[in-house]
Order: C-alpha cells, then sequence, then structure tokens
C-alpha cells in the first residue's frame, strides 16, 4: 500500500476502516477479528487461564532476522510458554506515528501474521491508534497472550534444588547484538549476525513431556542469561554454578561483541529458552531439544548449588568470577 | 586448532598451563603489583584471575578514561547537553557515570539529546546529517582513542562542518604515572602497561618508569595468555630485581610506537594540566586542541568553564591505586563516596578497587544509587 | 584504557577499509596505517586501524610461552 499514515487514519471513520481492511485484515485473516467488534468471543478448553502482555518499542523497525511485528508476537507466545502454557490466543494494539510509510506497516503487519501461523495461536482482537509526527518512534506494538496450562503444571523457582541443571536451548545474547549492530550500522555487504527472534513453543512443549523433574523455564530477554539465572538464584535460594567454556555462543554475535566490548551474557535472546530441571530430566530434555532446529546448540551450562542467591561463573582458566544485577542496558564500551 | 593466529592466546590449555607456572614462580610471597588500563582490569577480572594468583595481588590503576574524568569536567559537559540544539555524542561508559550536575544518562531523561555513539567519526557524521543541531564530541580517552578524536576534528575543519565539536578531555598515561610515583612507589612491585596505547606512543615512552623508579613493566596485551605471559615476566623480574620495560605485546607495539598516530596527535592537540578524578591537577597530562583547530574546541565554541572541582576533602584513592592503604581505611570509603556518588576513580569503574571493595563488604550486591 | 581487536582487511578504498569478521564486513578507517596491504590483521579500536599486526612476533611470543610450561 502506497503512502504514509496521517491522523485521518486514527478518527475511526472511513480512512480507518480502509486501512484495517488494506492492510491489517489483509494479512491477519481470523474469523473473530473480521468482525471488527469491540472484543472478541472464543471458547476457552480449560480450568487454568494464563494471561500475558508486552510492549514492543525495538529500534530500528526492522533488523537482521526479524522485525517490530514478529518479535511482538513472538514475545508475548514466548512468555506464556515459560509458565508452562499452551498459547492460544492474542490482542495486538498499535500506536502509529503520522508519516509511517504504509509499506513498512504493511510488511510488520505481514509478519505478525506469518508468526501466529507458525505457531498456531490466534489473532482474534486489535485496535490502532494515530499520533502526530515525533510522538512515537514509527511503530510500537503491544500484544496480549492467553494460554492454557494443563492440570498438574507447576513450574516455579521456589522448586529449584541442589544438584538441579541449568539447560540453554541456543546461543546467547544473538538479539541484543544485533540490534546494537544494526543502530550503529556497524555491518557492511551482507551480514551473517540475525536476532534469533522466534517462538520457543516447541522447545517449551519437549521439556514439559519430562514434567515432574522440569522445574521452572524463563526467556532469556532484556539483561540476557545473567539477569535470568540472577533472578532465579534468589527466588530459588540457592547458588547457579556456570561453566563460561559451556556457554553457546554464535561466532558472528560474539566478534561483533567482543568488537564493541559488550558481555554475551547480558544481552537479550528473543527465540532462546532457559530451564531448570533434576539431572535425569536435563539429560532427557536436552536430546529432545537437539532434535529440533532451534535446539541444535542446546547446552547444560552449569548446576545448582546450596547457597543463598549469587551466580557464579566459573572462567575458563579455572577462576571464578560473580555475576550481578546491572544498571541500564549494555552499550558500545571504548575502554 | 584456532582459525587464525590471534585466537591461539586466548586457549584455555595453554592459558592453565602458564597460570600453573605464575603460580609456581610467586609461591607464597605476597606481592603487589598494578594493572595501569582499565581494559586489563575488566579482562583480569573477567578472567576470574585474581582470586586465582594469590598471594600476588593486582591492584586497578588510573587507567579507565571514565573513571578518572573528573566531576567538574562531566558536570560541565552535562551542562552543555541541557543546551539549545546541542547534541552531545559520547561514548557508551561515559553515559551513567554521575556528577555533581548528574549523569548524561539522567540529562537525556529530562530531555537533552544525548546519543551514544561508536567512534569519533560517527559522531562526525551525526554533525552532517543534523546540519541544523550543534553536535558535540566527549572526547574522552588516552592515547589510543585521542588519534581518532584527532582525525575526526582535522575532517570537520577541511570540510567546513560547522556544526561539529569537542569537548578535549583526552588524558595521557605516562605523565599521570610519573605523578603517582613522585611520593615513591610504596608496594609496588610491578606494572602491567596498556597495551593499546603503547601501540600509539610505543614501549620506549614508559623507560622512566624502570630508570626513575627501579620498576619492572610490562607492556600486555588484554587476551589472557598476554595477561599471564606478562604478569610471568614481571614476577620474574621483581624476584631478580631487574627493572627494565619489557615488550610482551610486540605482535603490535613497536619501540617508537605508530609514528602515524602520534604525528596527528602533535599536529591537532597539545599538553596541558588536566585534573584527574581523585589526583588532583596533573602537569602536561592532558591534550587541548590547538589554535589551528579552535574552531572544533567546544570549550571555546560554548564559553565552558569547569568550576573549580572541590578536591574531595580526604580522597585518598591515589593511595589507594597504589597499596599504601585499602579502600575502608580511606575516610570517605562508604560515606560521601559511594558507587552512587564516586569522589575517586577507583569507586567509579564498577571493576575499580573501592567499587569491588564496597559491593564484596556488602555480600555482592551493590547498595546505593548506580547512576 | 581501550578495548581493540584483531581482525584482517578484506578491501582498502583509499584511507578507508573493511574488515573480515564472523559476522560480516565492518568499516574501519585506516588513516593511521598506511602501510597496511589486504590480507593484513590490524588491530582495530572505536572504528579506526590503531595498527597492522605482525603474526612473525605473534608465532614468536606463542612458541615463548609453550616452552616456559614444558616442564609442567
Amino acid at each position: 500500500m502506497e503512502g504514509v499514515v496521517s491522523l485521518a487514519h486514527g478518527d475511526g471513520g472511513l480512512a480507518t476502516r480502509e486501512l484495517l481492511r488494506e492492510v491489517f485484515l489483509k494479512y491477519l485473516d481470523d474469523p473473530a477479528l473480521r468482525r471488527l467488534e469491540d472484543s472478541a468471543r472464543v471458547d476457552f478448553p480449560g480450568p487454568c487461564l494464563v494471561l500475558t502482555t508486552d510492549a514492543f518499542v525495538v529500534s530500528p523497525l526492522f533488523f537482521p532476522g526479524g522485525d517490530i511485528g514478529c518479535l511482538s508476537v513472538y514475545g508475548t507466545v514466548n512468555d506464556l510458554c515459560c509458565l508452562g502454557a499452551d498459547p492460544l490466543f492474542l490482542t495486538a494494539s498499535f500506536v502509529l506515528e503520522e508519516g509511517l510509510r504504509l509499506a513498512d506497516l504493511e510488511r510488520i503487519v505481514a509478519s505478525m501474521a506469518q508468526a501466529t501461523r507458525r505457531v498456531g495461536v490466534r489473532l482474534v482482537a486489535g485496535d490502532t491508534k494515530v499520533v502526530p509526527r515525533g510522538m512515537a518512534d514509527g511503530l510500537y506494538v503491544t500484544t496480549s497472550g492467553v494460554g492454557h496450562i494443563p492440570p498438574g503444571t507447576d513450574l516455579r523457582p521456589e522448586r529449584i534444588s541442589p544438584g538441579d541443571r541449568i539447560l540453554v536451548s541456543g546461543t546467547i545474547g544473538d538479539h541484543g547484538v544485533a540490534v546494537l549492530a544494526a543502530r550503529h550500522r556497524l555491518l557492511e555487504g551482507e551480514a551473517t549476525l540475525a536476532s534469533d527472534c522466534g517462538p520457543v513453543h516447541r522447545l517449551a512443549g519437549a521439556a514439559r513431556r519430562f514434567a515432574p523433574g522440569l522445574k521452572v523455564m524463563r526467556d532469556p530477554t532484556r539483561g540476557g542469561l545473567a539477569t535470568v539465572l540472577k533472578e532465579l538464584a534468589e527466588a530459588g535460594r540457592c547458588d547457579l554454578l556456570v561453566e563460561e567454556e559451556a556457554l553457546p555462543t554464535d561466532p558472528a554475535a560474539a566478534a561483533v561483541a567482543e568488537l564493541l566490548g559488550l558481555d554475551l551474557l547480558y544481552l537479550a535472546s528473543e527465540g532462546k529458552l532457559v530451564a531448570v530441571a533434576a539431572p535425569e530430566a536435563a539429560d532427557a530434555i536436552l536430546q529432545a531439544w537437539r532434535q529440533l532446529p532451534e535446539g541444535q546448540r542446546a547446552s547444560c551450562v552449569g548446576e545448582v548449588r546450596e547457597g543463598s542467591g549469587r551466580v557464579l561463573l566459573k572462567t575458563a582458566l579455572g577462576g571464578t568470577r560473580e555475576l550481578h544485577l546491572v544498571t541500564g542496558e549494555p552499550l558500545p564500551r571504548i575502554c | 586448532m584456532p582459525s587464525n593466529i590471534f585466537e591461539a592466546f586466548s586457549d584455555p590449555q595453554l592459558g592453565r598451563r602458564l597460570l600453573a607456572h605464575l603460580r609456581e614462580l610467586v609461591g607464597d610471597e605476597p606481592m603487589l603489583m598494578m594493572e595501569v588500563c582499565g581494559t586489563h582490569t575488566v579482562a583480569v577480572s573477567r578472567a576470574g584471575l585474581r582470586s586465582l594468583i594469590r598471594p600476588l595481588e593486582l591492584r586497578s590503576g588510573p587507567g579507565c578514561p571514565v573513571c578518572v574524568t573528573d566531576d567538574s569536567d562531566l558536570a560541565a559537559v552535562v551542562r552543555l547537553a541541557k543546551t539549545e540544539r546541542v547534541t552531545v555524542a559520547t561514548y557508551g561508559d561515559m553515559l551513567r557515570v554521575p556528577s555533581s550536575a548528574g549523569s548524561l544518562a539522567e540529562a537525556r531523561a529530562a530531555g537533552a539529546d544525548v546519543r551514544v555513539v561508536y567512534s569519533a567519526l560517527e559522531g562526525l557524521k551525526l554533525a552532517q546529517q543534523r546540519r541544523e543541531r550543534e553536535v558535540v564530541l566527549v572526547a574522552v580517552g588516552f592515547e589510543t582513542t585521542a588519534p581518532g578524536a584527532a582525525l575526526a576534528a582535522r575532517r570537520a575543519v577541511e570540510r567546513g562542518v560547522s556544526n561539529f565539536s569537542m569537548v578535549s578531555l583526552h588524558k595521557l598515561i605516562p605523565p599521570a604515572l610519573q605523578a603517582l610515583l613522585s611520593p615513591g612507589r610504596a608496594a609496588l612491585r610491578g606494572l602491567l602497561l596498556p597495551g593499546h596505547v603503547s601501540t600509539v606512543i610505543g614501549s620506549r615512552a614508559f623507560e622512566f618508569l624502570s630508570r626513575e623508579f627501579a620498576l619492572p613493566a610490562a607492556v600486555a596485551g588484554f587476551e589472557p595468555l598476554d595477561i599471564l605471559g606478562a604478569l610471568i615476566t614481571l614476577v620474574r623480574a621483581a624476584k631478580a630485581g631487574h627493572p627494565a620495560v619489557y615488550n610482551c605485546y610486540r605482535r603490535a607495539v613497536r619501540p617508537q610506537g605508530n609514528p602515524r598516530a602520534r604525528a596527528l596527535l602533535e599536529e591537532v592537540f597539545r599538553p596541558a594540566p588536566a585534573r584527574w578524578r581523585g589526583l588532583g591537577v596533573v602537569p602536561d597530562s592532558g591534550l587541548v586542541l590547538r589554535e589551528e583547530y579552535s574552531a572544533v574546541d567546544a570549550a571555546r565554541r560554548f564559553g565552558i568553564v569547569p568550576e573549580e572541582s572541590m578536591p574531595a576533602p580526604g580522597c585518598r584513592c591515589g593511595e589507594v591505586l597504589l597499596g599504601r592503604i585499602i579502600p575502608p581505611e580511606c575516610p570517605l570509603f562508604g560515606n560521601g563516596c559511594t558507587p552512587g556518588a564516586p569522589r575517586g576513580p577507583c569507586m567509579v569503574s564498577s571493576e575499580g578497587s573501592c567499587q569491588a571493595y564496597y559491593r564484596y563488604e556488602r555480600g555482592g550486591e551493590l547498595v546505593g544509587r548506580r547512576g | 584504557m581501550c578495548l581493540a581487536v584483531p581482525v584482517q582487511v578484506a578491501r582498502i578504498q583509499g584511507s578507508t577499509g573493511w574488515v573480515r569478521t564472523a559476522a560480516g564486513e565492518v568499516r574501519v578507517d585506516l588513516t593511521l596505517v598506511p602501510q597496511v596491504r589486504v590480507g593484513d590483521w590490524v588491530l582495530v579500536h572505536a572504528g579506526f586501524a590503531l595498527q597492522v599486526l605482525d603474526e612473525e612476533e605473534a608465532r614468536r611470543s606463542l612458541e615463548e610461552w609453550r616452552r616456559a610450561v614444558e616442564h609442567l
């Protein structure tokens, strides 16, 4: 669709309807959504409902390996999966900045639609508002998700106990590095660095088959693996000992992180799962993850110890370094 | 086998054997040495090396350009950021450092236009793209980073980019070491010298250390093997009493450094006194833009006159750096000087000795606002 | 003080070069290393090449350290 978003698209009249039909419904063709009513009525399969919501404000809107559209679907889907839920329904609300190119919006909505199909969730309700130029960074998307938890599922950090293993489904920090490299236009020509933006529903599903041994799952987004482990250690009131040499890293991400002086442990992943599980379940989960394309680099990176909420990294040289919560997101360093 | 020879410098097997050899040499004799450079501080801490080499103790030196930036200089930059039409371009390291006028991150939150750049040329490009803004680069760094800023200054003048300027807060390492060691080297037995500063100024620039202070000093790279190899050289030299400057980073450092880089520095900057946080004014230890480059001198263009920095009464960072005292013995440690309101460089850097002590004493958790 | 990384020069155009990393090509300024040629390894800091690296010296350092720990 040619042209740009105008304030008229936000007035609820003809221009709004044309935008919804020409851009949104063209790709998001869910029966409930097509009714364009104030809310969507759906059937819900069981007693235990899981609900989450997330705002997406990534800049730039398009980055190698993804865009704000698929990110806004996977981010919310992954949060549902971490609690052991099957993701069922999504809603999405858009804040469009006056002047946003409609062709870009179309690409983003198409990417959202493709992501919902990949995961098998229905986007059943939505809303669009337009704000004057300068009031938003092109586009903000907020998605909410509803999932169903099978009875008996009990995934909580409090269940962590000494001897449990710490598993990561693949390479760490890929999304954070890819966005920073794009923001600073660091890479030229065809680049192999890409965000790992993707769904973890199959990884979570595989892990849940070993339920009693599986204690908790998280997706290491903002703050990266180090922050998630610190939160788990504190909530589980134990220490986590991680082996630096066991951490899976992508060579392209590691190269850029080194160039910008960044620590991959504190950079976001957008398509990875961290799981803590009893030893026998841990081995089985690793086997199952490695059968999946998104689990090729799945690794056991450490274990749980008696303790008080610290995360200790055993370095390649055999030393130990404690991982703390840090303030602010990682930035390119010169020193 | 590593894909290129340079990856071999982080090979864990050889690293562990070098570590074992270093521990053999150290034995049980307590020794204090300093890693001058902040990047070494981060590399040593990330490798978890400090605990492995005891009783050899490595103390963090004044070599982090962010941590040694004086409060008055940073406060002046933060005030400048709040000026109409000004866009401040800064390296990521500076963004969250607190000052008496707040941090650049706080200024941004309050509406100032503060951008993080990865290189000085990115700052210049920003000015070329946004001609309606006054783009000011916060040019911190030592002899390694200064040539990049010098080139940006020269290109700005050549291309008439009149809306680009910089606040030169560059610092020079040799004069700072001279000042730091002038009251005597105290308990210090050796210095790990900054490898990348040395690629520019050359290993020869540090010969005064052995001549005047009888201190062994080793120019070192930043991979684990580089650091361990240099420490082995330092411990041998300290025990044998052979003070000299050892170049353990020969793949990158020549005795005379990089002549082209040094000529560029000489062309654009001239040495001048500079304020070092916690150490006071050190003669000839800063770089100011020469007359021919006054067009890109933000201090001149915006009339920046940093208020006289009230030297923190009682701040004993200099003595902490020399190992004369440990952080808790400094009267300001934990009262008046915290990570949220640091008075000296050792408290600013997340790897600095005072902040490390401050965290360690509080059960590993950071207490107090971090800017 | 100064984070710098060894990378290999893939292309040169005047005082601008592109170095090869596992993630793709990165533009760097080569003004400080006029003697550089394609295929050389350089130390890059904040967008600038600081020095051309000497691979022979790299081998010698590694060999020296390996000899120092032979007895272990």
